[in-house]
């Protein structure tokens, strides 16, 4: 059999059995749906005056203006809690099993990724069907919500990427906030409640870099049929999910010579 | 001193030492509310122009989340570390010596407030560095100190009595989410009279959290507002007795299957 076979059979058998259990147990899956609603029913809905601010101009409304900025924020902590997952699997010793038994050890990092993606496909939808219930208004076209969505699984996979890495190196749940922290700090130095031209200061200086203000920027453009950054936001997503790739890789790499 | 003070003095000596020593417990306790507090004041700034909003620097009426922020973190903290004596059996052990029932957990929330008071400090440092302005002068900052420890008590309580009912630290750290939405559906953001959505307003009025940062935030922008402020205090002082309540019923349960 080739060792082609022997990624994919691997990566679905960790795919099947990392959903079953997620699907099964309600304290998993619960969290991972509760905070984006709460984010935003607290910004779109708790923060609707801003929307009327001198300057502030956005075709499709606040609502559309913050969905964004959650739909980003789901799919890369989709990726975040599957690496969770990993080093939870780590620290229980059912990956280091794993990791005798596999034929292609590459295959448990493409399984969980697979995990990752599908565990992010669940909450957008779910995410997007209380904005669309809640009254949210999309102005872009149907292409501009496909690579709205793309790029949406991009970030995914860049958070993966990122807590994979983490988990495969530390190999334990205490490395959490070594995984969060970071996704947490570049997504909220962004522009977040406004756009970038409304801030002001030293947060203005450091969102005008951070490539969370692209894909944010990007993300904002496609819904509302406005165009902004969005070849900047794939550029930088794919260049995060290459860096990433060789982070996790490394990190595998490393979990061998332990194992 | 007598024999039951000791026994709460020691304890909670221990409490607050299990605490300062764990880098992976200070940090959120300082880096989270830090870091939410630099975000959200300057990426908020231009709404300190909307009309009705009470204050001109919006430093000074964020910085009252950093203490409910403090608090839930009491919660996760000291229902951590008790679920972690009753795995490693040491509750149980604890239990079977002649320490009385009531020094058990007293001990602990001793702890636990003077924990709240430091971090009440360390935030009001925090403001002062970002430039917030406390318009209620001294007394005011004795007042936060004493609110903050007050809340930190309250939701520490809480965090044992789920550590109790459940012996396990992973359940504790499960019900931070669930607290945390309290903080997003209040009047952290925005003033309650600046609410314009109307369910969003409708929650805000009947989160008890809005008040509790309404206390704390008065203090910042208005000087002396006695309602915000007995307000406040009623609800961090029924925050703890119910959690108390939760406790001795949780504690009962507990102590029995010793």
């Amino acid at each position: 059999m080739s060792s082609h076979g022997g990624i994919w059979r691997v990566a679905r058998t960790i795919a099947w059995r990392s959903l079953h259990t997620y699907v099964r147990r309600p304290d998993l899956f619960v969290p991972s749906l509760v905070f984006p609603l709460v984010f935003l029913a607290s910004f779109a809905g708790g923060l609707s005056a801003v929307g009327t601010l001198r300057g502030f101009s956005f075709p499709a409304g606040y609502t559309a203006f913050q969905f964004v900025f959650v739909l980003c924020q789901s799919a890369m902590f989709g990726g975040l809690f599957t690496g969770f997952t990993l080093a939870f699997d780590f620290e229980s010793g059912f990956a280091r099993r794993l990791m005798l038994a596999a034929e292609d050890r590459r295959g448990i990092a493409l399984g969980y990724a697979l995990v990752a993606l599908t565990r992010a496909a669940i909450t957008l939808s779910v995410v997007t069907a209380v904005a669309l219930a809640a009254g949210m208004r999309i102005t872009g076209d149907g292409v501009d919500i496909f690579g709205l969505y793309g790029l949406a699984f991009l970030l995914t996979l860049v958070g993966y990427g990122w807590a994979a890495g983490v988990a495969f190196r530390f190999r334990s749940i205490q490395a959490g906030p070594l995984m969060q922290t970071p996704v947490f700090l570049l997504l909220f130095l962004a522009p977040v409640y406004v756009p970038l031209s409304l801030l002001k200061g030293w947060i203005h200086t450091v969102a005008s870099i951070n490539p969370a203000t692209a894909f944010l920027d990007a993300g904002r453009g496609l819904i509302s049929g406005v165009h902004n950054h969005t070849a900047l936001a794939f550029i930088c997503a794919l260049a995060l999910i290459f860096v990433f790739a060789m982070w996790m890789l490394g990190g595998l790499r490393s979990a061998e010579n332990s194992t | 001193m007598s024999e039951h003070a000791t026994q709460i003095r020691v304890l909670a000596r221990r409490s607050m030492l299990k605490t300062l020593r764990q880098p992976f417990q200070l940090f959120p306790i300082v880096f989270f509310p830090l870091i939410l507090l630099a975000v959200n004041a300057s990426g908020l700034k231009a709404v300190t122009s909307l009309p009705g909003f009470p204050t001109h620097s919006y430093i000074s009426f964020a910085i009252a989340v950093a203490f409910i922020q403090g608090g839930m973190f009491s919660l996760i903290n000291t229902g951590t570390n008790l679920a972690e004596d009753i795995e490693s059996g040491f509750f149980n052990r604890l239990a079977l010596t002649p320490l009385r029932r009531v020094s058990l957990i007293a001990g602990l929330l001793v702890g636990v407030a003077a924990l709240g008071a430091l971090q009440s400090a360390v935030y009001m440092l925090m403001g002062v560095v970002a430039g917030a302005h406390l318009d209620a002068g001294v007394g005011g900052v004795l007042v936060i100190v004493a609110l903050g420890s007050l809340t930190a008590v309250g939701f520490g309580a809480l965090g044992c009595a789920a550590a109790l009912r459940t012996g396990s630290g992973e359940a504790v750290q499960g019900l931070f989410p669930l607290f945390f939405v309290f903080i997003f559906l209040s009047s952290s953001n925005l003033p309650r009279n600046l609410l314009k959505t109307g369910w969003f307003h409708t929650v805000a009025n009947v989160n008890p959290i809005s008040y509790l940062i309404e206390g704390f935030r008065s203090l910042y922008i208005y000087g002396w507002d006695g309602t915000a402020l007995w307000r406040g205090f009623a609800v961090a002082i029924g925050l703890t007795l119910v959690a108390l309540l939760a406790v001795t019923g949780a504690l009962r349960t507990r102590l029995q299957r010793t």
